[in-house]
């Protein structure tokens, strides 16, 4: 009952802190992107090249410190890794093209859904498939292996990067690309995005909010704690976002005085490949035990498997756009079709050689 | 049977519930199940008493068995 209503207050705050982010400057229905980010951030030091995604979002390092100096103070601080690790960076890899397909984590498709964006409630319906087949392998017994005790600084490396990463940011900006259109070029100030970060990384440690592990305990176990932080986050967030004037339900968002289409913010309504984009990430983020979110909050808390899938998914983000495998506003390409299937069929390997019917 | 332990250390989430929930399928009379961080042990106790059972659990050297009847 308490975690119930911890994950309730904890949404709620989510929600809000993302439409704040938005009314700062971050692109619409965008206040948290795990996977845009951290293919921003990839951008923002030079590993891709498209100009109009570049920059290290301080949301993503506050995430990672937020959720250590939590776990710091809670006596939380775990460092463990060797479970793994190198199928995780595939699955981080997958999870990130998929999202790239649908152009957005679970954390922003539940933004998304937010903001009246329909498109993201279809990728909800992808994104619930990929999880029921990935509760079939956890049921057959899908494991990845224990994990076991690290030292403190490999605990802490994930954590030290991403300190070392705010302070080329403040420090040495001429060093790092910034976007001068395009979502890239819409954020938030610094300090205000940072603050953010902290905040919902230390709430999402707390708490444990994880996008998909609510729906996953409920396929699993008809456990209702989790997803009450997942139903939060979409209500407060609605309600600030009709608010603040950026509700507008549907497909698009009507047609302009020259009778053009608006598209929804940073969307397309290809359905089939929203609903598949999800899919791969709904699959994968069970398969690691965790969505995007997730898996930077461990990081933080010094699980090294989960940040090796956090850098599968930096390098995946880099993959994406030197490859066009990623979606934009005027839809999917075909490359990032065949990339998308081809991660389906990975990650469905993966879990067929990992799942072992446990002895009776 | 008597009494089932279930290993779930170092196993990162859901497998200690998952590991606990096919345990319990088998009806025997205690459980002893061996967790070694927070998020597990809070996991795994609510999903037990969820089920009917009682809960005890004993702290030691930064691990905890779950101690279910």
């Amino acid at each position: 009952m308490k975690e119930k209503r911890n994950l309730l207050i904890g949404g709620g705050l989510v929600g809000v802190i993302a439409v704040v982010l938005v009314m700062l400057g971050n692109p619409k229905n965008m206040g948290f992107c795990i996977a845009c980010f951290i293919r921003d951030i990839a951008g923002g030091v030079g590993m891709h090249g498209a100009a109009i995604v570049q920059y290290v979002r301080p949301e993503i390092i506050g995430l990672v410190c937020g959720a250590f100096l939590m776990a710091l103070i809670k006596k939380d601080f775990a460092p463990r890794g060797g479970s793994s690790p190198l199928t995780r960076f595939v699955l981080g890899f997958g999870v990130m093209v998929g999202a790239l397909i649908f152009l957005g984590c679970p954390l922003r498709m539940a933004l998304r859904i937010a903001g009246g964006d329909l498109n993201a409630v279809v990728a909800l319906v992808g994104f619930v498939v990929g999880i029921l087949i990935g509760v079939v392998f956890l049921k057959k017994g899908f494991s990845l292996g224990r994990s076991y005790r690290q030292g403190k600084l490999e605990g802490f490396a994930i954590t030290g990067i991403n300190v070392a990463l705010l302070v080329v940011l403040v420090a040495f900006p001429t060093l790092l690309l910034f976007s001068e259109s395009g979502p890239g070029s819409m954020r938030a100030p610094i300090w205000a995005a940072l603050a953010a970060g902290l905040i919902v990384g230390a709430i999402a440690q707390r708490t444990r909010l994880c996008m998909v592990g609510g729906i996953r305990d409920v396929i699993l176990f008809k456990d209702w704690t989790l997803i009450c932080g997942f139903i939060a986050i979409i209500v407060i967030a609605a309600i600030g976002n009709i608010a603040t004037g950026n509700f507008h339900l549907g497909f698009t968002r009507g047609l302009n005085e020259a009778g053009e289409i608006i598209a929804q913010p940073v969307a397309h309504t290809e359905h089939l490949w929203n609903f598949l984009g999800m899919t791969v990430v709904g699959l994968g983020s069970v398969l690691l035990g965790g969505c995007p979110l997730r898996q930077l909050i461990l990081a933080g808390e010094g699980n090294t498997d989960s940040a090796v899938a956090v850098l599968g998914m930096f390098v995946g983000a880099a993959f994406c756009h030197n490859f066009k495998l990623a979606s934009s506003g005027a839809g999917t390409t075909p490359n990032g079709r065949i990339a998308c299937i081809l991660m389906l069929v990975v990650m469905l390997v993966i879990a067929v050689y990992n799942t072992k019917k446990s002895k009776a | 049977m008597a009494k089932i332990t279930v290993d779930a250390r170092g196993l990162s989430c859901p497998q200690p519930v998952v590991l606990t929930m096919e345990a319990l399928k088998q009806n025997a009379e205690a459980y002893e199940i061996l967790v070694d961080n927070q998020t597990a042990l809070n996991n795994v106790s609510r999903f037990v008493k969820n089920a009917g059972k009682t809960a005890s659990v004993t702290e030691k050297d930064d691990e905890y068995i779950i101690e279910v009847k």
